[in-house]
């Protein structure tokens, strides 16, 4: 078999563990890529039935206008339910605060707002769009990772995992992260979208952006940022490789507007997909200290 | 391209973290934000060389207890394959890591020091290699280095290895001579053994077959998900998704349903893509049958020639994973493919010694212990010997207490 259709029949074999085994699951939607796989993912597992899950975004309201765009346009095409937590709300009750400076990012508070959003819907499992490619702390991470009623994930009490049986039994108040693609890497993702032909936001293609120069990458130039009169404004040619959002997703400089040429310049990158993340900068083990917190 | 799948099995001084770190950045897999960071690092060989074990180094909690608590998937491609490497640790844990990223792999690969041959450890590897049926085994005789190249070395070595395999009853095994550090014969071919006529380790993991599909094996499937969608326009569809596990399924063939024994045929085999003819191993689909019977999520579709074994007494090997002993007394819950039901372990019947692999009478069972069970279940269990048909032969114990995974199961009979 391809390997497309393995990871693509193990993908939707996961999907349908999570149908059968869980009361209240829900599927994380960030609107980029590896969750719009996801979505597709989910079509190929419950077709011609609906979805047994909505879908949840986590809206952080720092988000790429493109991606909202996108994002609403997608839901309304699949006739799915899509729920939105935002980030906004937990600041304006004092439940989460906003960071200052520079280097301020709503990254972080994004796990306040996903674990309400968890405990208000009283979710018992998250499928989420995670990688075990994308980071040493995620190589170790189980597709069915049980987290406790804080979010958090403890590398020492996972389960075994063993052949495709997946052990999802929780107590009450657990909930269990689920991660169809973990076997994926980064060109498996994007080969993928281009077999299937699957619209991803625009801002994944080359375009013409104000850009300043933040920590030596290239980040949007907005408001969001905490600009000031030290920020240079450059006009570039740039793509964006992860989406998260505006304060902690680095532009890649790029002329590629064709998803042949995306996936030939990711092949010969030498910059792992998240060197360009901001939020892995902070310090070596930045993944592994989230994650503990209850981050996906 | 498919994948190929495989794990590492060695401790730490045989040199497997060298041996999979020379893997990826031999082939490039190495990327610059990666590199630099371990070209900062302080570790570095004798020679001065970056060390390479450094690029599979785990988790800050990890290397705060100094111990790797469990495995790691590590990804690399050529232009021949895709790669996943399952890197389990060699502590005291290893016995429960080992069999869990076993039970994944297409190939292990046994490394064995030059210098000491094979030792105790290189048995209970191999047993569990064995104990998982795990198709292809490459042994790399590592260190090669530090015994100038000796082909009488290797020839010693490949001889008494010979010998345990056939006891274990392992039969495809491919012989390498290498060193990590040096790089001989890992990806590239070594000029400093001109004796070794075969491929480096890369040639040899990029060429093996595996996965082919199987047709020789019986079709099974379980079913994980009825789709009803009792919409108006499809009010009447009732689909049985699931994966097909072994063999495969055709339209127009006649199936049997497990336990229940009920017959029918198959009308469509269903994909979001498109109808399928043919469903075979690997593929998951959405299966319809021409009659309306009662199926639910667990059950085995399977073909009428050749039925698994269905049985609510069965006996078959354990693993044990929990710090907590094995409990004979106590209800555990028993899950096979998408089938969860109560059971008991009425019986141990022998415990094995893997580093001598003698059988030992035992009560119970303890973290990474191995042996025969005997097991009572609540409901049926259909299933195949999982030496026949690993596909459909594994099961795990779950603590219905904590809800952990406490063992995993090699089904082998119905009593």
């Amino acid at each position: 078999m391809d390997y497309l259709d393995q990871l693509e029949a193990e993908a939707i074999a996961i999907l349908r563990e999570v149908a059968g085994q869980f009361e209240k699951p829900a599927l994380l939607f960030s609107g980029g890529k590896d969750s719009i796989t996801l979505v597709r993912l989910a079509e190929k597992a419950f077709r011609p039935g609906k979805f047994p899950f909505p879908l949840v975004h986590v809206d952080t309201g720092h988000n790429f206008p493109e991606v909202i765009e996108f994002r609403d346009r997608m839901v309304k095409r699949i006739g799915e339910k899509l729920i939105v937590g935002h980030v906004q709300d937990a600041i304006d009750s004092g439940r989460a605060i906003e960071q200052k400076g520079k280097n301020a990012s709503r990254n972080a508070l994004q796990t306040v707002t996903l674990l309400e959003t968890i405990e208000k819907n009283q979710f018992d499992a998250c499928i989420g769009g995670a990688r075990r490619d994308e980071e040493k702390a995620r190589a170790k991470e189980r597709i069915f990772s049980v987290r406790d009623e804080f979010g958090q994930w403890d590398p020492k009490r996972q389960r075994p995992e063993l052949w495709n049986t997946f052990n999802g039994k929780i107590h009450k108040g657990e909930n269990v992260r689920v991660f169809p693609i973990s076997n994926w890497t980064e060109l498996d993702v994007w080969n993928y979208i281009k077999r299937e032909n699957i619209e991803i936001p625009s801002i994944y293609y080359s375009h013409k952006r104000d850009v300043i120069e933040r920590n030596g990458v290239w980040m949007a130039a907005h408001e969001f940022l905490n600009m000031d009169a030290d920020d240079k404004i450059y006009n570039k040619s740039v793509r964006f490789r992860t989406v998260g959002d505006m304060t902690c997703t680095a532009a890649v400089e790029s002329e590629k507007t064709e998803i042949d040429d995306i996936i030939l310049e990711i092949s010969q990158s030498k910059i792992s997909e998240r060197g360009a993340r901001m939020d892995d900068k902070v310090s070596e083990a930045a993944m592994e200290d989230r994650k503990k917190g209850g981050y996906f | 391209m498919d994948i190929l799948k495989f794990l590492t099995a060695g401790s730490v001084d045989d040199g497997k973290s060298t041996l999979i770190g020379r893997l990826l950045y031999d082939t490039d897999s190495v990327l610059a934000d990666q590199l630099e960071a371990i070209q900062k690092s302080n570790r570095k060989n004798d020679d001065g060389t970056v060390d390479l074990a450094i690029l599979t180094d785990g988790l800050k909690a990890e290397r705060e207890q100094g111990i790797t608590i469990d495995v790691a998937y590590k990804y690399f491609q050529t232009e021949k394959r895709k790669f996943i490497i399952a890197d389990t640790p060699g502590h005291i844990q290893y016995t429960r890591n080992m069999v869990t990223g076993a039970s994944n792999a297409d190939l292990a690969i046994i490394l064995i020091d030059a210098r000491k041959g094979v030792i105790e450890q290189t048995i209970r590897h191999s047993y569990l290699v064995s104990l998982l049926a795990l198709e292809h085994v490459v042994v790399c005789v590592n260190k090669m280095d530090m015994v100038d190249y000796s082909e009488e070395v290797f020839e010693k070595i490949h001889a008494d290895y010979h010998e345990l395999a056939t006891k274990l009853g392992i039969h495809e095994v491919t012989f390498i001579p290498v060193s990590a550090l040096r790089g001989d014969n890992i990806v590239n071919d070594s000029a400093q053994m001109p004796w070794y006529k075969g491929k480096s380790l890369l040639a040899h993991l990029e060429t093996v077959p595996v996965h082919e599909v199987d047709n020789l094996l019986p079709a099974r499937m379980a079913v994980q998900w009825v789709v009803r969608p009792q919409t108006d326009d499809l009010h009447d569809y009732r689909g049985y998704a699931g994966r097909v596990l072994s063999g495969a399924f055709r339209i127009g063939e006649e199936v049997k349903i497990f336990p229940s024994g009920n017959k029918s045929k198959i009308e469509r085999l269903e994909t979001f893509d498109g109808d399928l003819q043919i469903a075979e191993e690997g593929k998951s689909i959405t299966l319809h049958l021409e009659d309306e019977i009662d199926i639910s999520r667990g059950d085995i579709i399977g073909e009428i020639e050749r039925s698994p074994l269905v049985s609510n007494q069965i006996e078959a090997d354990i693993c044990w994973m929990d710090t907590r002993e094995l409990d004979t007394s106590a209800t555990y819950l028993i899950q096979h493919q998408s089938k969860v039901t109560r059971c008991k372990i009425k019986e141990v019947l022998y415990k094995v010694n893997i580093n001598t692999l003698e059988k030992i009478n035992a009560d119970t069972f303890g973290l990474n212990d191995i042996g025969r069970v005997e097991i009572k279940t609540a409901d049926e269990l259909a299933f195949d010997p999982y030496e026949t048909n690993k596909r459909n032969g594994g099961a795990i114990i779950i603590d219905s207490r904590t809800n952990v995974t406490v063992g995993a199961l090699m089904l082998r009979a119905a009593l």
